[in-house]
């Protein structure tokens, strides 16, 4: 198909046609085509269909306000729903589908919507679908959803990437057109750190889409030639297709490049998109401004669209919608475009203007004081009906109507941190309130400052009244000359019209909604915009509010004021969610930590399982063996009969020095520390001020004035947090440091009755680990393998005689495969993370399941260990009624009745012969296992005064999963309760 | 005027002209039995069970803005009632049970949907947590499911499991579960308080107490000194605010909570779902968005907008589970003010005045509590009992040590 | 939001974790004859003040400093940075 809508000049590279399909037709366009402006070109005006009526519909604008012309872009993976056809810039193979439509864009079965409108008034559906009561799930809703939603997504996998950035500046400016270049200049030659973004592929603004001089020269010749000045200049980075998303707290922007969307596919290593964290000291809003529409009968046809937007097309993309054009206008901005179509060799048939005082044409008919009542097309404009000011009716034929009701500000980034715009009488618009985001200002149309002379010099001053609170010298480079027309407008919102007339045209609100919103006392803004959806499409109300607003205003009464001011969010305009997400991706979602021995166990055939954001060894499968239980049993008992690793190093570790150490530590724990002796070891417990326990661990004295402490893996972060607060903000005078040393030793456990003499086989001579030389709970720094320096603490968490041995990171995978090395001869079995869980519950070892934030000492057992003699952070409020009832939850073992049975974790406790209610709850089971050194399933839980009911027989159920039968609640420490294997 | 089938045929043929004010505007009486503060959710399904429920009569809510312009208004829609403590569960369950009923006692439908909620589990403590929880539900007559992988999958087969970075093990399912259509919960309750009698007066804030002698006798408003018996203040977001008029300092803290809402998309979410390893939370409205949200920012504010960083991470979890929606857009963020509170619990009790009334601490579980809170709120003011499923939520437990902290982070509101 | 670090000058807020009100400084005496009803108030009532709040920011991912920020919660203005150690023993805190 030709482009026979393809007028002459324009800028666009018309060396190559490109082809492009849209539904199931190939076209031709250019290189800086839209791919609206090359349908257009092409003759082709309906891009679209409405959500509610799925009315047919072209493009309204030529920018990213606009609501109509929404396809689908690109195919497969890489389909993009809801893509403004007024933004996509066109290349070369482009595949667009409409959406929304069904069968097709022409014929779309869902527009018998619009035939029963009168049943979908705003807010139909609060009033019905509501009999019989169970329909709504069952038949209404599913009817609804049917119909939801405009594009579709891929389903599949986003296959291209994003990537993230931060940005300083001195002045961050928002917006390429005359203001935004006047400023950048300013600032750019005063050498002050300038970004200049630009939503547009082409920086320039308005001066690419209007035919006036700028300077001597055509508008877009001088933002080119201003644009490679500027791009020269080092302290200066201007930022095409650069969407500043949202103002943030103290000068943060957000902002969105597209760095790929113009390609059919990004190159080889680039990002689809970045997110750039700009951290401006300044900015300058310089956003331009929105034409926005007259509401009348019928005013959504394809073919009828802003009158700028129409302009827009003649003079960038040198296309027009139609051969023959019509202007309906309340301002002077209207003719502008008639004398731009004329002069590109349009054919305006006639400029409809509200005013009775409308500038009269040589060039082209004027109606003046007249209104467009009535228009025809069904898939496109074919006629216009205007009602004559002296009475009667004229129709005119013509495919295009350019409609100009005025221009808005472009106030949306000084609303995003509360601000409010405020009412200009003599501009009919909203403009930017004193209210800003500190650091900004805003200049040019955004200001409602219309003439290019205008937004030129008032971009200028803003940078110069910037870069002296910045106190940097401003240079004053030489404006260009440029027009300086006037605002004239008489403000025209909307012809009265018993039928349809759109104000919101993507989601099918009417200016009869908004009737009908008011008579129901949905008057407020936000009552009418939530009630009739108003404002909530895709253009975020850029084309609609104000109508809306307008509206309500004459219904009730009011001055526009009075009625409400829009306000905007962010984003500024709808944005990809993958590019917020950045690099963090699949796998890269969070950083993943590995152990200093992962490599040994990845070559062992390890399968490893997250704990927090760590990777840990779960367990370690041999030839044969089919269930993990297999493995994890096995390495129980030999750990239990000869000698078992395990890599620990993920335990918090932190190092706590200074001569006030030991009293430092006496007020972080619940148990004395102050008279640990050096060289011993302590168990400690941790409480939140709360009185709920926060952590355990061990603290180990080096010396006097140095203790190395442990915590959970999971607590790592947050107790050393905590006890940063204690030192500085409790007790800014202690004399102690703390620093996490968790990354800078690999621990290792080296548990069972073959531990020491394993340990004996890489000590350096002169360590003696007897017994008696390095009882139980000792601890020393040593060296091992021949002067390799390391700590080496007694403590078992599995029960067996144990140690816990850190050396330096670095050399934690050398020690594994030396501890493996001299374990053979024991047949040394490495273990995971579930054959450590069944030694720890065997020995009734409390985790984090138990430690899970509502249980106290007492609950543990351990009520005696908070010390009365001392203050320490928890103690005082442990004291609390509620958290010594006198049927306080106890932590008990579980055996089953029926040695088959399991224990289930999550499971809950019942008295025998209690129905199964919340009332008679008792407790629930934390911790569960297969022991294989009792021949059983085993558990730990808590139970309402566990500790008096040893032997009872109990209830335990799960409804969930359909578990219910009796356990027995025996002592925690199954295994070895008087810890003789430990101490031996 | 009843909402019906035949009415809304009727004035669809015949132009709309027969709807009438969907509540009335009335000026404020001298006095009243009952002044609700707050045209929340929670204040106006408070004015209507206290007429409904408990016969009561001369109820006005006040509200400094629009009804509905606060929380109730911006959220994420989600009705569930999938909670582990006893304190909380029964609770919960209640309002849930009045959602299912709730179009037909309101007359309006709140489009309550129930579609299910799925919280997806990454390991086994997680797991053993969501059986303890989902056993907890059942035991307290609510609905529990442990689905496996395979079975979130049959519902969500576009869900990341091959490239995941935490595993997904299965889910915990509450089926009746679901959305409902926030503001309309709102209206709803205005409308049918309103028939009741209730004055609602918009655009009246409340800028004092009259209290003597340890009673309430009225509140001062932006529109004079209104008279009342019982004053019950229901102002999530701005409690402290409010109820330092009274003198009180409270367990709360003000903190923002973005939400989101993607561009209308032909709907592929089939109910509600969160993420086990983090915190993200998801649903698809019937008109096509996708509507999420996360974490709070994590800072005391009162500025209903939030910052970067957190949007940052919230879609950095929609990812993790969508790889999809990489190319869906946000069209649209929110701020609103969450009254955390130390335990993560709210607070529906008498206060040390005689005749005023503190409904507060929600969290940002306020949404799905509306109509039970509601309910037992109007019980507490027109009783001084608490309602048999509101017994924990006392304004001294923090004294007596009877904290009811459901994510068992302690007495640090922004954690929970 | 930036935070302006006494020690270190602007650091963007999310390098920082924050706690909550700077009153978590003023830790009661355990030894008051009213001791527990002081732990009660000081763990968990608040000011929550609508306007300039103290509050504690932890530098986690910097150089761990504890700082006491004077923010304003409704327009989120920074108006003074300190450290909490500063702060502390200014109001009397010492071992």
């Amino acid at each position: 198909m030709s482009q026979k809508n393809r007028l002459d000049g324009g800028l666009i590279d018309r060396s190559e046609a490109w082809s492009f399909r849209f539904d199931s037709q190939y076209y031709k366009g250019h290189k800086g085509d839209t791919l609206a402006s090359a349908l257009l070109a092409n003759g082709v005006r309906l891009m679209g269909r409405s959500f509610k009526y799925h009315r047919p519909r072209g493009p309204m604008t030529a920018g990213s306000e606009e609501p109509n012309a929404i396809v689908e872009l690109r195919e497969g993976a890489r389909k993009e729903p809801n893509t403004r056809a007024t933004t996509i810039e066109l290349y070369d193979g482009l595949r667009a589908n409409s959406q929304n439509r069904w069968p097709s864009l022409t014929f779309d079965a869902m527009a018998v919507n619009d035939l029963l409108s009168n049943f979908f008034a705003a807010g139909f559906y609060y009033k019905t679908f509501m009999w019989p009561a169970a329909f709504w799930e069952k038949v209404y809703e599913p009817i609804i959803r049917r119909a939801a939603g405009l594009g579709s997504l891929s389903l599949q996998d986003d296959p291209d990437g994003y990537d993230k950035g931060f940005l300083h500046c001195d002045l961050l400016i928002i917006g390429g057109g005359p203001a935004g270049l006047a400023a950048a200049l300013t600032a750019g030659e005063s050498g002050a750190r300038v970004i200049l973004c630009d939503e547009d592929f082409l920086v320039g603004g308005r001066l690419n889409l209007e035919t006036y001089a700028v300077g001597g020269m055509s508008g877009a010749a001088w933002a080119a030639e201003t644009v490679a000045r500027l791009q020269a200049m080092p302290n200066v980075r201007v930022m095409p297709r650069t969407t500043v998303i949202g103002a943030f707290d103290h000068g943060v922007y957000g902002a969105v490049e597209r760095v790929s969307d113009h390609l059919a596919v990004p190159e080889d290593g680039k990002p689809r998109q970045i997110l750039w964290r700009i951290t401006s000291k300044r900015a300058l809003l310089c956003a331009g401004a929105t034409e926005r529409p007259i509401v009348f009968e019928n005013n959504d046809r394809p073919g009828i669209m802003q009158a700028s937007a129409v302009r827009a097309y003649a003079n960038r993309w040198a296309t027009t919608p139609a051969k023959q054009v019509a202007i309906f206008t309340n301002n002077d901005d209207g003719h502008r475009t008639a004398s731009d179509l004329v002069a590109r060799g349009v054919e305006v048939v006639s400029v409809i203007d509200t005013r009775a005082e409308a500038p009269t044409s040589s060039d082209y008919d004027v109606v003046a004081g007249g209104v467009i009542d009535q228009t025809w097309g069904r898939l496109g404009l074919s006629q216009i009906e205007v009602k004559m000011p002296k009475g009667g009716i004229r129709r005119i034929k013509c495919g295009a109507l350019g409609v100009s009701g005025g221009w808005n500000p472009n106030v949306h980034l000084t609303c995003h941190q509360g601000g409010r715009p405020v009412w200009n009488e003599a501009l009919a618009a909203f403009v930017p309130s004193a209210t800003l985001p500190p650091g900004m200002t805003v200049a040019g149309a955004a200001n409602g400052v219309f003439s290019t002379h205008g937004a030129l010099q008032s971009g200028a001053d803003g940078a110069k009244a910037i870069l002296a609170d910045l106190g940097i010298k401003a240079s004053a480079p030489a404006l260009p000359e440029a027009e300086d027309t006037p605002v004239k407008i008489t403000p025209f919102w909307h012809v009265k019209t018993a039928k349809r007339a759109w104000v919101d045209q993507q989601n099918d609100v009417t200016a009869k909604d908004i009737k009908l919103a008011h008579q129901e006392n949905y008057v407020s803004v936000e009552h009418l915009k939530r009630y009739t959806t108003l404002g909530m499409a895709t253009d975020q109300g850029k084309t609609s509010n104000i109508a809306g607003l307008a509206i309500m205003a004459e219904v009730a009464g009011k001055a526009i004021p009075q009625v409400g001011t829009t306000m905007f969010r962010p984003p500024y305009t709808p944005t990809a969610m993958g590019v917020f997400a950045g690099r963090a991706w699949g796998m890269e979602v969070r950083p993943t930590r590995l152990t200093p021995s992962h490599n040994w166990a990845k070559e062992q055939g390890a399968v490893f399982t997250e704990a927090g954001l760590w990777l840990r060894a779960q367990w370690y499968p041999k030839p044969g063996e089919t269930h993990w239980r297999e493995s994890c049993d096995r390495e129980v008992m030999q750990t239990r009969k000869s000698v078992g690793i395990c890599d620990v190093t993920s335990l918090g570790k932190i190092d706590v020095q200074g001569a006030d150490a030991a009293g430092f530590l006496n007020k972080v724990y619940c148990n004395g520390m102050a008279k640990l002796p050096v060289g011993k070891v302590r168990y400690g417990l941790m409480l939140r001020e709360d009185g709920i326990v926060m952590d355990d661990g061990t603290a180990a004295r080096l010396a006097e004035d140095h203790f190395v402490v442990t915590t959970t893996t999971a607590k790592a972060v947050p107790v050393y947090r905590h006890l940063e607060f204690v030192r500085q903000c409790l007790y800014p005078d202690m004399d102690v440091q703390l620093i996490s040393t968790t990354e800078a030793w690999a621990q290792f456990s080296v548990a069972g009755p073959k531990s020491r003499k394993l340990l004996e086989k890489i000590v350096d001579d002169g360590m003696d680990l007897s017994n008696e030389a390095f009882p139980f709970m000792a601890c020393a720094e040593i060296t091992i393998c021949g002067g390799l320096r390391a700590r080496l603490f007694r403590i078992s968490f599995s029960g067996e005689l144990a140690y816990e041995i850190a050396v330096p990171t670095r050399y934690g995978d050398a020690l594994v495969r030396r501890l493996m090395q001299a374990g053979e001869e024991f047949d040394v079995v490495p273990y995971g993370l579930e054959a450590l869980n069944v030694m720890r519950i065997e020995k009734g070892h409390v985790t984090g399941n138990e430690l899970n934030g509502t249980t106290t000492a007492l609950n543990l057992g351990m009520g005696r260990m908070v010390s009365k003699a001392k203050d320490s952070i928890g103690s005082k409020l442990s004291e609390r009624p509620g958290l010594n009832e006198p049927d306080s939850l106890k932590l008990v073992g579980l055996k089953p009745v029926n040695p088959d049975h399991k224990v289930p974790a999550g499971a809950h406790l019942m008295t025998k012969g209690d129905k199964v209610t919340a009332s008679n709850d008792q407790g629930y089971v934390t911790s569960a296992c297969y022991s294989p050194n009792l021949g059983c399933h085993i558990a730990l839980g808590f139970l309402k005064s566990g500790d008096t009911r040893i032997g009872e027989t109990i209830r335990l159920v799960s409804p969930l999963t359909g578990v219910d039968h009796e356990v027995e609640v025996v002592s925690p420490h199954f295994f070895d309760p008087e810890g003789e294997r430990l101490r031996a | 005027m009843r909402y019906s089938g035949f009415r809304v045929i009727k004035e669809a043929l015949t132009g709309h002209r027969g709807w009438g004010p969907a509540w009335r505007d009335p000026d404020p009486k001298p006095d009243y039995d009952y002044v609700i503060i707050g045209g929340g959710g929670h204040g106006l399904a408070t004015a209507y069970y206290l007429a409904k429920e408990y016969k009561q009569a001369r109820i006005a809510v006040l509200e400094k803005g629009w009804i509905g312009g606060g929380n109730v208004g911006r959220n994420t829609t989600i009705v569930r009632s999938n909670y582990l403590l006893d304190g909380n569960e029964p609770f919960y369950e209640f309002s849930l049970k009045l959602w299912e009923g709730l179009e037909q006692d309101l007359n309006y439908n709140a489009m309550m949907s129930q579609r299910g909620i799925i919280n997806l589990m990454h390991s086994d403590a997680q797991r053993d947590a969501y059986i303890r929880r989902g056993n907890a539900m059942i035991l307290n007559g609510a609905d529990a499911q442990l689905l496996d992988q395979k079975q979130v999958l049959e519902k969500y087969p576009f869900l990341n499991v091959k490239n995941a970075r935490f595993p997904v093990m299965g889910g915990l399912l509450q089926a009746r579960a679901g959305t409902a259509r926030h503001d309309a919960v709102a209206w709803g309750y205005a409308r049918a308080a309103d028939q009741r009698g209730v004055d609602i007066i918009q655009n009246c804030e409340v800028t004092g107490f009259r209290i003597e002698g340890g009673r309430i006798l009225g509140v001062e408003t932006s529109r004079g000194y209104i008279g009342a018996k019982k004053v019950g203040a229901c102002v999530a977001g701005s409690s402290s605010k409010v109820m330092a008029y009274a003198g009180m300092r409270l367990p709360i803290e003000s903190h923002v909570l973005q939400a989101f809402v993607s561009e209308g998309l032909k709907p592929v979410l089939p109910g509600v779902i969160t993420f086990g390893a983090g915190h993200f939370y998801c649903s698809q409205s019937d008109k096509g968005g996708l509507v999420f949200g996360g974490n709070i920012d994590g800072y005391n504010s009162y500025a209903q907008r939030g910052n970067l960083p957190m949007v940052e991470d919230v879609m950095e979890e929609a990812i993790a589970m969508f790889p999809m929606l990489g190319r869906a857009r946000l069209l649209r963020s929110w701020g609103g003010i969450m009254d955390m509170s130390m335990d993560g619990t709210p607070i529906i009790d008498k206060t040390h005045i005689d005749g005023l009334y503190f409904n507060g601490g929600w969290c940002y579980g306020g949404f799905k509590a509306t109509p039970a809170s509601g309910f037992v709120y109007a019980h507490l003011l027109a009783t001084d009992t608490p309602h048999h499923t509101a017994t924990a939520f006392r304004l001294d437990r923090f004294h007596t040590g009877h904290m009811v902290d459901e994510k068992g982070m302690g007495n640090q509101p922004n954690l929970h | 939001m930036i935070i302006n670090h006494p020690l270190l000058g602007p650091r963007d807020s999310s390098e920082f974790v924050y706690l909550g009100d700077a009153c978590l400084i003023n830790r009661p005496d355990w030894q008051a004859d009213d001791a527990l009803e002081q732990f009660i108030e000081y763990g968990h009532t608040r000011d929550n003040p609508a306007g300039l709040h103290r509050e504690l920011w932890y530098h986690e991912q910097g150089d761990r400093s504890w700082l006491v920020v004077t923010r304003n919660t409704v327009t989120h203005e920074i108006t003074q940075v300190e450290l909490a150690r500063d702060v502390a023993r200014a109001e009397g805190r010492s071992k």
